[in-house]
């Protein structure tokens, strides 16, 4: 950290001394930034470390339930998993693996955890990213209408809609549309195992088993979108800047989309980011429900055992992924309001 | 500023015209991708609610992946379809010496691998010794060689294995023997590569292995060259469901063929629909209450919490006598399921006990009272027994909170407690936390469970001394903390034992010592709920028959027997209709969704373009 601070040193020396205030107060900004994400993981691996210990079970106990199995063979399998070792031995082991790329090995399955995190990573980010992707979409254009038309009968069907989609329960809805669509859809998986090899047909068998998870979890989560940019439009209809907009004679629809909407888009964008890092666990349920191959059906089957060294592994990449997000949102948000910048 | 305004809300635009032609192609890959399915022949679909670790037959664990394991490699001997007692496999023929200790296989010939090798005694002689030799060939079935002193073939057609002690369970060594020539070059069994199709893929049992998409499914194609004769159906699937509510409907709308573990709940709702027979038989599974009499870990130091009182195996004997384990059956598993008798349960026929005359405990809260009564614990004002002590009679009682059966049966045990005047605390929590405290010793009553092997072994070994957790607090099996040395003689005795009447005795008389302990109460055998498509399977070879279990047996019979139903070309045909039917109304569908979306951009793109250019 220090080494990336000095660095910056001799090179704004050849600069405009203006700039150069501007530039280390930018840098600066950046490196607290990072470092606070950093420090966050660091926090976030210990915790979960010992957090996970606390959990009740015995994986080897899951291992060999339903088979005959000696006390000798046990003690060999506790032994194999490094299980029998104190505490804080395993914590060293885990913090020293962690430094080399290495998560451990899961003690079910018996394989590198971040293989495990590496086969499912691409299913929840497809899953959570389409379903996020419609989810903004849908929820800013509703929402830029309903603040548009406020207290209208669109406003309310549509927030009282939202809102109630917003606290219906996951995996009852998820249940819902596979009975009702009756079929037309796959139930289960990412793939079917009678579509053709190509990679047309398996992009389509893919797309074709991501509607209705999609779906779902688009339909819980718009709500937010929609409310978020709703309030935050209305903040800005009585501003100054739209009354000159209209005298300038624009039609109004205009004035909404070239002044009102990219003043009022701020917040959402702030909370696009934050809910991506957050919705990679929020389709833990919907994932379920339609045995999607993804993340949260990851963390759903290791809590069984409990699977530590792939709660850890997960945990540590989802707190990851939140934080990372949150930079990216702090950073992106300065880029776009001149005024965080100034300020 | 105008600029960029101008960029980010053409941007937008562009990203909802992406969002729309995305929800269009979700759309429309709907009914494209349906006659994919519909062009297959006969393909047995297996739904499978439980996980895959490995295909490895060394180090896959998980039950539905020991199953994969059964139907790609033939045994050297397995229990038979009929009555789970051993028929041959790869073995035709087998001899014990008259000292127990060496046993004698005499193996088949003209069996082939499915790369064309023939299968030899060195194949089986070479699993065996892998097992004793690498720590990680034992992961998943070690037990079964604990006891081997040698493995040897001295031909092709003989396999010798020594015992250390008489083995009772040779005949049903649940090991899947693989090839020599495919595994022997494979220096680490943990290496993931040995879950490939090249490696994985040859076999010699009734299915052969295609492929595996983990965590989603598992493809099989009929072995043409197995011995018994090549199945009936040309593939099989096991498609992992996370949901059983989400499996049940993949039935009900034909995406799978078959499905096992129904909650009794579920297989009345399907028992109406049509096109589905449903199938119940005795299960391998009992339930049980046990009571904590004073547990020890097996240096003998008394562990956990448990109530004292519980000591008494009069207050035992009380419980048992109030515990009406038939409405367990009736009203709990709504009559899936039979009253439990010994811990070996009723399908394994053969050795189970079944308690009668002056072992038999009936139902009886008069008489609890009355010998409650009789012996001291006198009821205090509240209902509640009291001890001579003063401490009351007032235990806890856990159990799984997530399972039905054990909600329900806690009320049952409550009700019926509180009428002999025992109090009784629920307090039901995770499998994992229930693992946690019933290990430790820390309960009073807990609810538990196990599933059994037709070798009385498996259910007789729950309950000895070894099996208890160690100084520790670790690596416990037992089901009940009980060591009793009358118990443990008649253990060792069946182990021993190779006439199958003898040990039979003895495996009915070491329950009937457990039952006399008042440990436990055998709740219930929990019947197994199955069903499946009748429009495309007639048949299916149960076991035991003729009510057994179709899957989850010992053995693969089950999948290896289905039998296509007799108009299977036919409703192939209407069933590939009917979804060209769909197909079509669902092309128009995305075909007009997909006109209106573009429409609608064009529209949207152009009013965009004519203001922009306005202001």
């Amino acid at each position: 950290m220090t080494q990336a601070l000095s660095s910056v040193d001799p090179s704004s020396a050849l600069v405009d001394p203006d700039e150069r205030r501007g530039g280390t107060g930018t840098a600066r900004f950046v490196l607290t930034k990072v470092a606070e994400a950093l420090a966050s993981i660091v926090l976030v691996v210990v915790l979960f470390f010992f957090l996970f210990r606390m959990l009740p079970g015995d994986p080897v106990n899951f291992m060999i339930r339903d088979r005959p199995t000696d006390p000798r063979m046990i003690a060999e399998l506790r032994e194999k998993l490094g299980v029998d070792k104190p505490m804080l031995r395993q914590f060293v082991d885990y913090i020293g693996g962690l430094l080399h790329g290495d998560m451990g090995q899961s003690y079910i399955e018996r394989r590198p955890v971040l293989d495990m995190i590496g086969e499912r990573l691409w299913p929840t980010v497809l899953l959570v990213g389409s379903a996020t992707l419609l989810a903004v979409a849908l929820g800013l254009w509703l929402g830029v209408r309903a603040a548009w038309r406020r207290g209208s009968g669109f406003d309310r069907v549509q927030t009282g809609i939202a809102l109630t989609l917003w606290s219906v329960p996951q995996f009852w809805l998820g249940l819902l549309l596979l009975v009702g669509t009756n079929g037309l859809f796959p139930s289960r998986g990412m793939h079917s195992p009678d579509a053709a090899p190509d990679f047309f047909s398996q992009g389509l068998d893919v797309l074709h088993h991501l509607v209705l998870p999609c779906v779902t979890l688009m339909v819980v989560f718009y709500a937010q979108y929609m409310l978020v940019m709703r309030s935050s439009l209305l903040g800005e209809m009585n501003a100054d800047y739209l009354t000159t907009a209209r005298a300038k004679g624009l039609r109004d629809d205009l004035v909404r989309r070239k002044h009102a909407v990219p003043n009022a888009l701020l917040p959402t964008v702030t909370l696009v980011f934050m809910q991506f890092g957050m919705v990679v666990s929020g389709a833990v349920s919907v994932e379920a429900v339609f045995s999607w191959p993804g993340l949260g059906q990851l963390v759903y089957e290791a809590l069984h055992g409990p699977d530590l060294p792939v709660l850890q592994g997960v945990f540590v990449v989802l707190a990851s992924a939140v934080v990372l997000m949150n930079l990216v949102a702090e950073l992106l948000y300065r880029v776009l309001d001149p005024r965080v910048r100034t300020a | 500023m105008v600029e960029l305004r101008t960029l980010r809300s053409s941007g937008g635009r562009r990203g909802s015209r992406a969002v729309a032609l995305l929800a269009a192609a979700m759309l429309l890959a709907g009914p494209f991708a349906v006659p994919a399915q519909a062009q297959q022949g006969k393909t047995l679909r297996v739904a499978l609610i439980t996980g895959i670790d490995h295909l490895n037959p060394f180090t896959a664990t998980l039950a539905a992946a020991t199953q994969v394991g059964r139907f790609v490699y033939e045994f050297l001997t397995l229990p038979s379809a009929r009555d789970t007692q051993p028929t041959g496999g790869i073995a035709e023929k087998w001899v014990p010496s008259p000292d127990k200790l060496t046993w004698t296989f005499t193996i088949r010939s003209g069996m082939k691998w499915s790369d064309g090798q023939p299968v030899t005694a060195k194949d089986a002689a070479f699993t065996f010794n892998r097992m004793l030799t690498d720590e990680n060939a034992r992961t998943a079935n070690g037990s079964y060689v604990s006891n081997f002193a040698s493995v040897s073939a001295p031909d092709d057609k003989t396999l010798v294995i020594k015992n250390k002690v008489p083995q009772a369970n040779m005949l049903s060594l649940d090991v899947p023997i693989v090839p020599e020539h495919i595994w022997a070059p494979i220096k680490d069994l943990n290496d993931p590569k040995t879950d490939d199709m090249s490696v994985v893929g040859v076999g010699d049992g009734p299915y052969l292995l295609t492929e595996y998409k983990k965590n989603e499914y598992v493809k099989f194609k009929a072995n043409k060259d197995y011995w018994r004769g090549a199945p009936k159906v040309d593939e099989l699937q096991l498609l992992q469901f996370k949901d059983a509510e989400a499996a049940v409907n993949a039935l009900k709308q034909g995406e799978v063929d078959v499905i096992n573990r129904l909650t009794p709940t579920q297989f009345n709702a399907l028992k109406s629909e049509p096109n589905i027979a449903t199938n119940t038989a005795p299960g391998r599974r009992y339930n049980e209450l046990i009571m904590n009499f004073g547990v020890q870990n097996n240096a003998n130091q008394p562990i956990g919490d448990g109530n004292p009182l519980l000591k008494d195996i009069r207050i035992r004997k009380a419980i048992l006598q109030s515990i009406d384990t038939k409405t367990v059956v009736d009203k709990v598993m709504s009559g899936y399921g039979q009253v439990g008798g010994g811990t070996i349960p009723a399908i394994y026929a053969v050795n189970h006990w079944e308690p009668t005359g002056a072992d038999k405990v009936n139902f009886d809260a008069a008489a609890a009272n009355t010998a409650l009564d009789q012996d001291g614990y006198a009821k205090g004002q509240d209902g509640i027994r009291v001890g001579p002590g003063g401490a009351k009679l007032q235990f806890r009682l856990t159990g799984h909170s997530s399972r039905p059966f054990d909600q329900r049966t806690a009320q049952y045990i409550e009700g019926w407690l509180k009428d002999v005047g025992i109090g009784v605390k629920q307090d039901l929590v995770s499998d994992d936390e229930l693992n946690d405290r019933t290990t430790a010793g820390n309960y009073d009553l807990a609810i538990s469970g196990f599933a059994t092997n037709p070798d009385p072994d498996s259910a007789l070994s729950l309950n000895v001394c070894a099996g208890r957790p160690n100084a520790q607090g670790k690596g416990g099996t037992t089901a009940t903390f009980f060591c009793d040395p009358q118990y443990e003689e008649l253990y060792k005795q069946q182990l021993s034992e190779f006439d199958a009447a003898k040990r039979s005795e003895i495996a009915k008389q070491a329950q009937a010592r457990l039952a006399s302990q008042a440990v436990d109460v055998v709740l219930d055998y929990d019947n197994v709920l199955e069903a499946y498509r009748s429009d495309k399977f007639s048949s299916f070879t149960k076991q035991p028959q003729p009510d057994g279990v179709i899957l989850e047996q010992s053995g693969y019979w089950g999948v290896y027997g289905a039998t296509p139903a007799g108009a299977s070309a036919d409703s192939a045909a209407a069933g590939s209709s009917d979804s060209g039917g769909n197909t079509g109304l669902w092309i128009g569908i995305g075909a007009v969704v997909l006109v209106v979306l573009a429409g609608g951009g064009f529209f949207l793109a152009r009013r965009g373009k004519t203001s922009d250019d306005r202001e």
